[in-house]
């Protein structure tokens, strides 16, 4: 199989409509930058306070003063603006925000998302993860189908501490893209070199199968 | 009225043992990083700090922890500070995590008056547990109180000797709302100029929040994640 990550990212960049603005999270989804198709204009926006994050920085662009959510060094693309973080959370629970592409540990039948936080192990924080959850209007899951050890990502009902209940709008893996319904979880493609059984094999929550399912 | 202090070990010398204090900046970008040395100097302690991060291991709030200044933490992710999590797992500190746009708006709520707020954010989990909820407009809120402070020491850009404040690009981040919340606020600038050298079109903190305001000698704004492309 090719690049898991790679597949997952361009799949999800797919997803993005011209004129949205996005907020990916640290990580994966921030991988999805790099392939928004040609003709469509999206806006990043940065919790820490930017609409507008361009690309990493050349060495001479370095900017301490300039960083995105994860920390990093970043750019500011022509017609960028600057913001305060209760400004930039207005955004975000205000519904202005209309999509977010986050990581997972756990998503289940419901669209409830536990990506925080693992009882008994290092508690770090939620950052702004909780907050994305409930306003953005949009909420996708960018995530390796199994855990490291094999085991589900995808279950019948979260065993995490939630992020958020019923927040998860799409899920995709390298294997499937999965749409979360008031039904339930609906398979609507699945990877070109993977099989229906597969992806059932690798998921613990009922998928339903529609008489069309769509490759990727 | 002076605000302009000419040292921050002067401006530190106002803070007593177990104070409160909000510190602007997220990660290291907009960090007060001469008042958080001074401080680190005076060897003030038992502090509670709130800030959205608890710096790194040997920068910013991370030097506090260090050196065992602080008796809490509230802030909404600590993930880049080892010191920190030894302190946490010995028990010699307490942390408050707080999601991080309800950090800002708690900030913000103390520092306009108002009284709490019911916020989407945390419905349904562990933040919500023990606080009101309520259904608004048929969409789940968890009430939430202001949060305020007995100093904020924020960091700026420019600043005039009224306390009028300009950030500079993602610098910005917290260092505007917290000071607002705070009994006594301290911001230190790269450059203070004098009244009138500021377009008040483009003030983003009036001075009215502000009671004192340095000049930082200096700056290292250090780098938590050096990412370049080729």
């Amino acid at each position: 199989m090719r690049d898991k990550r790679g597949r997952i990212v361009q799949r999800v960049a797919r997803e993005l409509k011209d004129g949205d603005y996005v907020n990916l999270g640290i990580g994966m989804p921030t991988l999805v930058a790099n392939h928004v198709p040609a003709d469509i204009d999206i806006t990043l926006h940065s919790e820490n306070g930017l609409l507008g994050v361009g690309p990493f920085p050349t060495d001479a662009e370095i900017d301490p003063d300039l960083i995105n959510a994860g920390k990093e060094t970043v750019t500011e693309v022509p017609g960028s603006c600057y913001f305060s973080s209760a400004d930039s959370f207005a955004m975000v629970r205000g519904g202005h925000i209309d999509l977010t592409v986050l990581g997972a540990l756990q998503v289940d039948e419901e669209g409830n998302l536990a990506n925080w936080m693992i009882p008994g192990k290092k508690v770090k924080g939620m950052g702004g993860a909780m907050d994305l959850v409930a306003g953005a209007r949009r909420v996708i899951i960018a995530m390796e189908h199994g855990t490291k050890e094999g085991g589900a990502k995808i279950l019948k009902r979260c065993t995490l501490p939630l992020t958020g209940p019923r927040v998860v709008d799409l899920i995709v893996t390298e294997l499937a893209v999965i749409e979360v319904t008031d039904k339930g979880l609906v398979l609507k493609e699945i990877a070109e070199d993977t099989t229906i059984e597969d992806v059932k094999k690798h998921t613990d929550a009922t998928l339903i199968v529609p008489d069309h399912v769509g490759r990727f | 009225m002076n605000k302009v202090l000419q040292r921050a070990e002067d401006a530190v010398a106002l803070v007593p043992d177990g104070a409160t204090i909000m510190i602007g900046g997220f990660g290291l970008c907009g960090i007060p990083e001469n008042l958080i040395d001074a401080l680190r100097i005076r060897g003030t302690k038992d502090l509670t700090i709130i800030s959205n991060n608890a710096g790194v291991d040997d920068f910013g709030i991370g030097r506090l922890l260090r050196a065992r200044q602080l008796k809490k933490m509230i802030a909404s992710y600590v993930g880049e500070n080892k010191e920190f999590e030894r302190q946490v797992i010995t028990g010699e500190i307490d942390v408050e995590l707080i999601p991080q746009g309800t950090l800002a708006e708690r900030i913000r709520a103390g520092g306009a008056g108002i009284g709490g707020f019911f916020t989407p954010t945390g419905f349904g989990t562990v933040v919500a547990e023990g606080k009101e909820t309520r259904v608004i407009d048929g969409k789940s809120f968890v009430f939430e109180q202001p949060l305020r402070a007995d100093f904020a020491f924020v960091k700026a850009w420019r600043g005039d000797r009224k306390g009028n404040l300009i950030y500079r690009r993602t610098a910005r981040n917290f260092n505007p709302v917290m000071a607002t919340a705070a009994k006594v606020t301290i911001a230190e600038v790269e450059e203070l100029v004098e009244p009138g050298r500021l377009d008040p079109d483009a003030i983003v903190t009036p001075g009215i929040f502000v009671r004192h305001i340095l000049q930082g000698p200096s700056y290292e704004k250090r780098i938590e994640k050096r990412t370049v492309r080729l």
